[in-house]
């Protein structure tokens, strides 16, 4: 009996490691609505593949679906890893569909608006839930990080145990700060950077390569 | 005897709100659906709901999702929760893990109201401070 117990383990291991070598690793990039999620997934995509993930915008929920971008291979300080990218909505605990009417809509577009994007969010947690195997968690570093959302979701992330990368975007702007995301989360590697200008993604890079790899 | 429902009893006013402690002891009973229905039921009814001991993160990622496919316009807007935030290293640690004690904030005093009620004036790792309106 316990030799095919033995036997069994080692062959799981051995199978194991065939698939972690070979499948790429899901990475869901998560974070509040509008902290720069789809521009870092456009910048990530773009800069190794040379294709885009998703249309960025300023009105929030722009992003209704997750969207997964497969195989994208980052190089960085002799390691190499390959990722899936999954853009997600932004996560929040509540949506109002009068908050798109400030952005010249009409009212049955910010209902539609406002029903698919409870759905994107829904659909959000139950990839975190289900299908990634590490997260970007990505905040706008002008902002407060010590939402109850941020709180809520960083928890969620540590108790699945998965490897997690925060990234305090939007450095090129003037109110940035990014320690006091620092602060916030000090159990975690905060990395600084502007999604939309470029800034600092060699660090960002490398981080990727030696977390996710 | 069947047991009393949060929303048992007097009907508030107009203008009153309606606020259910709930007890640790009377959360531990339930399953985290059945956790999930108690929160969203009292607070689709309008009420402040207060968790002695708060969720664990699978139950916060559950409510969130449950309370998406709840939203309807002009009727729920979703709601607000608030706990108080972690200090320093949250990870509970490896005795933490050893002993079944999970991460990210469980075992924290919660509240909970209809986004369109409640507001979060402050927020600090000792103290929420939170403004809820009438009906």
């Amino acid at each position: 009996m316990g030799l095919i117990t033995d036997l069994k383990d080692s062959i799981r291991r051995v199978t194991d490691g065939l698939f972690s070598a070979t499948e790429p690793k899901r990475i869901g990039i998560y974070g509040p609505p509008n902290a720069g999620k789809t521009t870092l997934a456009n910048r990530i995509a773009r800069d190794w593949t040379g294709d885009a993930v998703g249309p960025e915008s300023r009105i929030p929920h722009e992003t209704r679906r997750a969207r997964r971008k497969e195989n994208v291979e980052i190089e960085r300080n002799g390691r190499t890893v390959t990722i899936d990218i999954v853009d997600t909505p932004g996560v929040t605990t509540k949506v109002d569909y009068t908050e798109f009417l400030e952005h010249d809509m009409e009212k049955d577009d910010a209902v539609r608006r406002s029903r698919e994007a409870t759905e994107g969010v829904a659909e959000a947690m139950h990839w975190l839930r289900e299908d990634v195997d590490g997260v970007i968690y990505v905040l706008d570093s002008t902002k407060d990080p010590i939402s109850q959302v941020n709180t809520m979701l960083i928890g969620i992330i540590e108790s699945q145990d998965l490897p997690v990368l925060i990234f305090a975007n939007k450095t090129d702007l003037d109110d940035s700060n990014v320690q006091r995301i620092v602060n916030a989360y000090p159990q975690h590697q905060v990395v600084p950077l502007s999604a939309l200008e470029g800034d600092n993604m060699d660090e960002v890079y490398g981080k990727i390569a030696e977390y996710f790899a | 005897m069947p047991e009393a429902t949060p929303t048992d009893g007097p009907e508030p006013g107009d203008d009153g709100v309606q606020i259910d402690l709930v007890s640790g002891e009377r959360m531990d009973g339930l399953t985290s659906m059945e956790k999930i229905r108690l929160i969203l039921d009292g607070v689709r009814d309008g009420n402040i709901v207060i968790l002695e001991q708060g969720l664990s993160p699978d139950e916060e990622s559950k409510l969130i999702e449950v309370t998406m496919t709840e939203i309807s316009p002009d009727e729920f807007n979703g709601i607000e929760i608030e706990t108080y935030p972690q200090s320093g290293s949250s990870d509970g640690g490896f005795l933490g893990k050893l002993m079944g004690r999970s991460s990210g904030g469980s075992k924290k005093l919660t509240v909970i109201g209809p986004a369109n009620r409640i507001e979060t004036l402050h927020k600090d790792e000792t103290l929420i401070s939170a403004l809820v309106s009438r009906r």
